[in-house]
């Protein structure tokens, strides 16, 4: 569901009547967002909605260039875990060029599955390099974030990936325990990487 | 009985005092940004505490089935550390956060120029934020600071009943009675209060304004004093509507006055009563 969307048909009156209000106040003082980002939640529900609001404020920024990578960074930096989201979700709709990457990088380093999988929306799956792209698919599959909420894998899958997924497995394996079973997704596409492991679960 | 310690500094405290506390009756506790013993010399520092306060601590509790709160402020014993001052320009963005009820612990440490700008600073922050605020009264000179303390609160403009003075005694309660701000205590192993004493208080000054903590850290004190004080009220004849109006009703009318307090989903106590009525209909035990 788009963000517009979402704002259509979860946003109640009052919470509508805020959220236009902050905007407004945003529009005319970028600094206004420092104390409305984190008062999204109870004002307009949680949830999507919450992240979709986030996105609008974040939009409603005047500030360009430096000032607004410095402002997206120190919301991100003082956020606590849902707004650290909220910004995660809006990157690829603001005019950050490459530099919210270490925003992305930070989110990636957690531990907390919202934020993994948030990292690896469109601006993750545009920005980060193969390496760390891999690296994040990978961390999604052992942390257990289902790989369909994640941007970017048709088009960014290769065959190193697969063989980090086939491994990963086949050490699951080894351990005597399951393997989730998002890593087709990848090895499917990449039937030789599977080789091994496939020879490794026959004889399991 | 359920009990909801308004002042309590989990962050040093362990799990077993989570149970502990939970097995007493906590459901709720609201955790003020104090000092950690060990003086901070940076504002990075603050920043991660004050992360904690409103990220994994909360989380934490919530694993024991407890309620997390917090307030936040730059202490007055820190106040006088230049370096620390710089906690100021970031406080608003914490301040605006969903789990802060009140600005605090303000107040005065050794009573020097920076505590008192510090202080009146943060009282407009609370102004600006829509706040109530906690007040720490000193350790040393307590009467003085107190009464201090209550003129720099009437010349702030925040509203008394918007302002619980803490740790007082039977030396300082009548000042802060007669102000109309809220009268906070700590009870403790060995100094501030004991249970006794603060029966013997509640009897003379009632239970309206009264919070009664047990303001537990990484000092010597213990964070089933709450509990252990509502048992001595009922010893000493207080019915269990006195027990829950300083343990339960008090905390939730004062840091209330934030509109941030949510207690949803608390798990409803035996003796909970909803606009009147007992869910035991006289069954009561």
């Amino acid at each position: 569901m788009s963000l517009d969307t979402v704002l259509a048909e979860r946003l109640s009156d009052d919470g509508r009547r805020w959220l236009d209000a902050a905007t407004d106040r945003v529009r005319s003082d970028a600094a206004a967002i420092r104390v409305l980002f984190p008062a999204v939640g109870r004002n307009v529900g949680r949830g999507a909605v919450e992240d979709a609001a986030r996105v609008a404020l974040l939009k409603a920024v005047p500030s360009r260039g430096p000032a607004l990578v410095d402002e997206v960074a120190a919301l991100y930096r003082f956020g606590d875990a849902a707004e650290k989201r909220g910004v995660l979700r809006a990157l690829h709709l603001l005019d950050v060029g490459d530099r919210g990457l270490p925003i992305v990088q930070d989110a990636l380093r957690t531990n907390d599955t919202r934020l993994v999988a948030a990292a690896l929306g469109p601006y993750g799956a545009a920005q980060l390099d193969a390496a760390a792209y891999r690296q994040g698919v990978l961390k999604c599959v052992f942390v257990g974030v289902p790989l369909a909420d994640i941007e970017g894998l048709e088009r960014r899958a290769d065959a190193e990936l697969a063989r980090m997924l086939a491994d990963f497995a086949t050490e699951r394996l080894a351990a005597g325990r399951d393997v989730p079973g998002d890593v087709w997704l990848v090895l499917d596409r990449f039937p030789d990487a599977a080789t091994g492991l496939r020879k490794t679960a026959e004889e399991a | 009985m359920r009990i909801f310690d308004p002042h309590i500094h989990m962050t040093s405290r362990t799990t077993d005092d989570y149970q502990a506390m939970y097995d007493a009756g906590v459901r709720a506790l609201v955790e003020p940004a104090f000092w950690l013993g060990q003086p901070r010399t940076s504002v990075d520092t603050f920043v991660d505490y004050f992360d904690g306060l409103v990220g994994w601590e909360p989380f934490r509790a919530s694993q024991f089935g407890i309620r997390h709160h917090c307030t936040m402020a730059l202490n007055p014993k820190e106040a006088n550390d230049p370096r620390c001052r710089g906690v100021l320009d970031v406080l608003p963005r914490y301040l605006a956060k969903d789990g802060v009820v009140a600005v605090g612990e303000l107040g005065y440490d050794s009573m020097t120029p920076e505590e008192d700008e510090v202080f009146a600073a943060q009282l407009r922050l609370a102004i600006e934020h829509d706040l109530p605020v906690l007040v720490h009264t000193p350790h040393r000179d307590k009467a003085a600071g107190t009464r201090r303390t209550l003129d720099v609160v009437r010349e702030s403009g925040v509203t008394p009943e918007r302002v619980v003075v803490d740790h007082l005694n039977e030396v300082t309660v009548g000042l802060v009675a007669d102000s109309g701000c809220w009268m906070g205590f700590s009870i403790y192993p060995d100094t501030k209060m004991d249970p006794d004493r603060m029966v013997a208080i509640l009897k003379e000054y009632g239970t309206d304004r009264m919070l009664v903590n047990s303001a537990a850290d990484w000092g010597k004190s213990d964070p089933l004093r709450t509990r252990q004080t509502a048992d001595a009220m009922l010893a000493a004849g207080f019915a269990d509507d006195d027990v829950d109006r300083v343990f339960w009703q008090n905390p939730v009318a004062f840091y209330g006055q934030s509109g941030r307090l949510d207690l949803e989903g608390t798990p409803a106590d035996p003796a909970a009563t909803f606009e009147g009525n007992s869910v035991l209909r006289g069954a009561r035990p």
